[in-house]
């Protein structure tokens, strides 16, 4: 009895140094992560400083480096990303919890579960040879026509169609997050009581007002947290965007029809060919930065969380 | 309190005729025939499974929320049969409104629970809206506790005073009926106490339809009883005749306890 009392302590002991050290093992790799890329970026941060992160110019020859276009390109592409596929995300999730029949419930999440599974490489290589044809021949030329038309919103429109480009990834970046928007929100949305929607029907509400007021309030901290997993996801998204971005290293003017570049298809296609010494460092400062921004995303969601927690607290 | 002036004319408010509910193809309302009078409490029980909720949820049509459950035969309210198809179930619904088993408050501030149902079928100046949240919460005996936390979310209160703040919001639309679906069985013996000399008050403006397990309770607040069985409507009267002389065996044998 009382050995096997010493046993089970010792069992309780190993068992929770091990967890320990599994949850130590992450956050050292976390901290490992940061000072090994600093200090590979080291030669480039010395030599350009924050005229790093405001220059535009690339010139492997010359050794000037400058991060502002592929930061430009990440940032805008997953923009673009959110704006297309936050909207369209909701509504699928909306349907598939509160409209559609029984029946088609199952295959349509299905569905959306399969998207989430095509190999982003497989998204590039779609987007390269059958969308951005389409899209530059069809899409381009109408988009410029109309809102390439309207004053200041239509500098963000104009220029030749060539298909590839800046919206074009975007464009392909939102395709692949919808599934993963999606599929959060349709679990937390599924997370509702029945009996609180079923209130609000009571009380006379239509399906909007329902999920706009209730579901929508009732579950925004997983709804947050799917909309950042999504993000994050179009942030570091490397093969899809390299393919349709067009990867060009200049910044001529703010026309999403021009290609660009992003901070992950700079660094895969030029890792290869980079010499050690300045190019290769400044290729690192630029992986630091994408983990930087990754940083900032994450804490700006953490703190809209916690103001929109003292709100409902408050009003 | 059972009614003394009886006597009086009883005025239908809604009336149910030959009511058949399918749960898919089970038949779960067995030909229903039963009128719930205007300004009174009509309290359904009976054993668990016996159609007492499923009655209630007809009533609003609930029920169309969820695919393969339906209804046949006449439901009544207001002078129209409200099984049609053409039937506007969010008109209903302002007409008719809910309370459930559990506090349900929606996720935002005490005054905007009451407001929110209000906002969907009428427009109010901001007075009028105070005035309206004011009249609801002093309705469901809520406002003296809240008056100075109005802004407070609604989930922060205590669980009689959610489903206070339930029946205030239901209240608060102005509906012809009221459908309480064992409003307390969550609550403490304090609050339940307190939300059933809420029936009483608020019977003089509402018509209003209890479901409890509590029998107690029924005789309590009912002026009208109706005992189910498995789907079907085995006796309804006056709360006074059904708990002291039951003319059903049934029934008897469920309110003296030997059935449960």
């Amino acid at each position: 009895m009382n050995e096997s009392h010493k046993q089970g302590r010792f069992g309780d002991w190993l068992f929770f140094n091990l967890t320990r050290a599994f949850a130590v093992l992450t956050l050292s790799m976390l901290v490992g992560v940061v000072i090994s890329l600093t200090w590979s970026a080291w030669p480039s941060i010395k030599e350009f400083g924050f005229g790093f992160l405001t220059s535009s110019e690339w010139n492997p020859p010359a050794e000037r480096f400058g991060a502002l276009v592929p930061m430009y390109g990440t940032i805008v592409t997953s923009l673009i990303a959110l704006v297309i596929a936050l909207p369209i995300s909701f509504g699928i999730a909306l349907f598939l919890t509160e409209l559609s029949p029984t029946w088609l419930r199952r295959p349509l999440g299905i569905a959306i579960e399969l998207l989430a599974g095509i190999p982003s490489i497989v998204y590039g290589i779609w987007g390269l040879l059958v969308f951005a044809p389409i899209f530059g021949q069809y899409v381009q030329p109408l988009i410029g026509g109309t809102l390439g038309k309207l004053p200041v919103i239509g500098s963000l429109f104009s220029g030749p169609s060539l298909g590839i480009g800046i919206l074009a990834a975007g464009i392909i970046l939102a395709i692949m997050i919808i599934p993963f928007i999606t599929s959060v929100m349709r679990d937390v949305f599924e997370l509702v009581p029945p009996m609180l929607k079923e209130s609000c029907y009571g009380l006379g509400g239509t399906t909007w007002e329902v999920v706009w007021k209730v579901v929508l309030p009732y579950t925004r901290v997983g709804v947050i947290g799917g909309v950042m997993l999504g993000l994050g996801r179009a942030l570091g998204e490397t093969m899809a965007v390299t393919f349709v971005i067009g990867n060009a290293s200049l910044l001529s003017n703010f026309s999403l029809f021009m290609p660009g570049n992003s901070i992950t298809s700079a660094l895969a296609n030029e890792f290869a060919e980079a010499s050690p010494g300045l190019y290769t460092s400044a290729l690192v400062e630029l992986g630091l930065i994408l983990f930087v921004i990754t940083f900032i995303v994450l804490t700006c969601s953490k703190l809209l969380l916690l103001s929109l927690e003292k709100q409902s607290g408050k009003s | 309190m059972p009614v003394e002036k009886a006597q009086e004319a009883l005025i239908p408010q809604i009336s149910m005729k030959n009511l058949n509910f399918y749960y898919g193809k089970a038949l779960a309302l067995k030909n229903i025939n039963l009128d719930i009078y205007k300004g009174h409490v009509t309290a359904f029980i009976g054993p668990s499974g016996c159609g007492k909720s499923t009655l209630l949820r007809t009533i609003n049509r609930m029920y169309d929320l969820y695919p393969g459950q339906h209804a046949e035969g006449q439901l009544i309210v207001d002078g129209k049969n409200i099984l049609d198809k053409g039937v506007d179930t969010i008109e209903l619904r302002a007409k008719v409104g809910m309370v459930f088993q559990k506090p349900t408050p929606f996720p935002m501030s005490i005054y905007d629970n009451i407001a929110f149902g209000v906002r969907m079928h009428e427009k109010l100046s901001r007075n009028q809206m105070d005035d309206r949240v004011e009249w609801a919460l002093t309705k469901a005996a809520l406002w003296t506790e809240v008056k100075d936390k109005l802004n407070a979310p609604g989930t922060g209160l205590s669980g009689g005073q959610q489903q206070r703040l339930c029946i205030a919001r239901g209240v608060a639309v102005k509906p012809q009926v009221l459908l309480l679906d064992e409003p307390t069985s969550a609550l403490d013996p304090i609050s339940t106490m307190r939300i059933e000399e809420l029936i009483h008050e608020l019977k003089r403006d509402f018509t209003i339809a209890i479901v409890t397990h509590n029998m107690q309770q029924a005789a309590r607040v009912s002026d009208f009883t109706a005992y189910m069985y498995l789907g079907e409507m085995v006796e309804f009267g006056k709360t006074d005749e059904i708990f002291i002389k039951p003319k059903d065996k049934r029934t008897e044998d469920y309110i003296t306890g030997r059935m449960g």
